[in-house]
């Protein structure tokens, strides 16, 4: 993999919350174009690592370096308006904000409002259900219409790096298949995917190559179909002996 | 109660309420977003009417110039505070920031005591004559001034209530009040969405204390400290963190506290004191006030 194509790449990133080691020498990269997924158990700091390339939590130590910029420890609006965006855990929805609002806050550090509408009409395409929802408050849509404005909101930022936290999560099946199906979609329209799950399942099978991340470390990394087949992933992520 | 000394009263009350309501809203909105009581608050609207009155006396600006002119400083002024005392506590104890308002406060009082001096100054010397004069309504003898404050009053609401439901900056500030780190996620710069919310609170803070300062026409460095209390008890009155809150608030204390003397002026000595009452009852009864939802917890 030469340099050019990385988007994002994090080298021995270390975290600390007071005396809590959470991250301790995280290495991924994240190929332009690729679904990278990060999964693990709860607390093996999936969320930690994405809220750290973010922004919001600093590094003790280590580099996160984006399309070749260093943007480690640099606050998050910086690093929003450098093309990075986030579905962030349990969705993180404005409750008093209308979905329209949401989505607007979305597309904060954009001026190009033909752009905007572009986006608006594709992310509609995306969720048809939020077009009908727009002047409701974001706090009383359902969990996964939440979700769905959650991505939504994300995507209004047109980023180069989408990053979700967990977007399957507390949805009912048929519209966990939904999720993956678009991930899988918004991937296809040219936008990298760095994806974190509990379910190991649809996020093996949705994205191109996985690393398994163990009380804030990596454990295991290889492309999905090898991780899919591999005795120890099988035993502790997809709950078959 | 004649119907006429009726009809004054109503409109001091209208007009009282108004400016608590304008004091108020400084407080509701940085509570809402720090869950810090800005206790400086109250200074900002003395710091206003003094850069009014020199406006006046020592540039010989005309007054609505110099109105203006103060306006801007104070919004100035509200958003300093926020850099030098506020912003450099932002992850400290909650605690920490609201010593540090208590501090800022004694610090704008002292200044305006060494600089501008401790005697009052008349304020009459800036209010332009035509506010002066007295109009009959219905026989009750109101001055233009009463009928000047409220309107810019309720103009200076209405221009509020715009900002911050129909632009850009007033969503990111709804935004932030429930949800600091995900609205910097959006690619907003946190700070100067609190610090635009700190300038907007003072400027109407200022505009109230130009008003206060004609209506009582003269000017002190403490003259922030009562209005500023009441706005305060105004806002928590009406749910403090609430913006509509803090403006029915202010109107109901104020028409609350003109109508009571009204009707009864033998209490007269005790005005300052229903404020406080209202304060302690609602405290007991309904702590999140008349529109205050309980607050969300903040992560
Ligand atoms: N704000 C915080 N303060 C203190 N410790 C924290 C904080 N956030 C996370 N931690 C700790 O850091 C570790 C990693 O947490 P993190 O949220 O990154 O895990 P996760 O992999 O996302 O888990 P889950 O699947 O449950 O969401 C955990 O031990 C957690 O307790
Ligand atoms: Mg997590």
């Amino acid at each position: 993999m030469s340099r050019e194509e990385l988007m994002l790449e994090v080298e021995d990133l270390h975290v600390y919350y007071g005396a809590i080691h959470a991250l301790k020498g995280i290495s991924l990269k994240v190929p332009k174009g690729a679904i990278i997924t990060l999964i693990g158990a709860n607390g093996a700091g999936k969320t930690t690592t994405l809220t750290t390339i973010a922004g919001l939590v600093k590094a003790r130590s280590g580099r996160i370096k984006f399309m070749g910029e260093d943007i480690t420890n640099k606050p998050p609006h910086t690093v929003t308006q450098m093309g990075i965006a986030m579905v962030p855990e349990g969705r993180r929805i404005f409750p008093n904000l209308t979905v329209y609002e949401n989505l607007m806050m979305g597309a904060y550090t954009r001026k190009d409002r033909e752009g905007i509408q572009e986006d608006l009409e594709w992310v509609f395409q995306l969720f048809p259900r939020l077009k009908e929802r727009l002047t409701q408050l974001g706090g009383t849509l359902s969990g996964g219409e939440q979700q769905m404005l959650a991505i939504s909101r994300a995507l209004m930022s047109r980023p180069k790096l989408l990053m979700m936290d967990e977007p399957s999560l507390g949805l009912a099946p048929l519209l966990v298949m939904e999720v993956f199906d678009v991930i899988k979609k918004i991937n296809g329209e040219g936008t990298t995917i760095l994806l974190v799950e509990q379910n190991a399942m649809g996020a093996l099978k949705t994205a191109h190559y996985g690393y398994v991340l163990e009380t804030g470390k990596i454990v295991l990394e290889g492309p999905t179909d090898e991780l899919l087949q591999n005795e120890e992933v099988k035993k502790a992520y997809l709950g078959v002996a | 109660m004649s119907g006429t000394i009726f009809l004054q009263n109503l409109f001091n009350g209208l007009t009282l309420g108004g400016l608590y309501a304008l004091i108020a809203i400084g407080y509701t909105m940085v509570y809402g977003i720090l869950r810090l009581i800005n206790f400086a608050h109250g200074d900002v609207l003395m710091i206003g009417a003094y850069l009014a009155f020199y406006g006046v006396t020592l540039m010989s600006m005309p007054w609505y110039i110099s109105v203006v002119v103060a306006i801007l400083g104070s919004a100035g002024l509200g958003f300093l505070i926020d850099r030098v005392a506020y912003k450099p506590l932002r992850e400290s104890p909650r605690i920490s920031a609201l010593i540090t308002a208590i501090g800022m406060s004694f610090f704008l009082e002292s200044f305006a005591v060494v600089v501008f001096g401790g005697i009052p100054k008349s304020f009459l010397s800036i209010t332009p004559r035509f506010l002066k004069k007295v109009v009959v309504v219905f026989g009750a003898r109101i001055q233009v001034l009463t009928f000047f404050a409220l309107a810019t009053t309720v103009a200076l609401l209405a221009l509020l209530l715009w900002i911050v439901y129909k632009t850009k900056i007033g969503m990111a500030m709804r935004a932030i009040a429930t949800d600091i780190p995900t609205t910097a996620l959006m690619g907003a710069n946190i700070d100067n969405i609190i610090g635009f919310t700190f300038a907007l609170g003072s400027a109407l803070a200022g505009a109230g204390g130009i008003i206060w300062a004609m209506r009582y026409p003269q000017i002190n460095p403490y003259m922030g400290f009562m209005p500023g209390l009441k706005a305060f008890i105004a806002a928590v009155f009406g749910g403090i963190g609430s913006i509509q809150g803090a403006m029915l608030g202010g109107f109901i204390l104020g028409m609350m506290e003109i109508m009571i003397v009204g009707f009864f002026p033998q209490l007269a000595g005790y005005r300052d004191v229903f404020a406080f009452v209202i304060l302690i009852l609602i405290l007991m009864f309904k702590p999140t006030g008349i529109m205050g939802k309980k607050l969300t917890v903040k992560v």
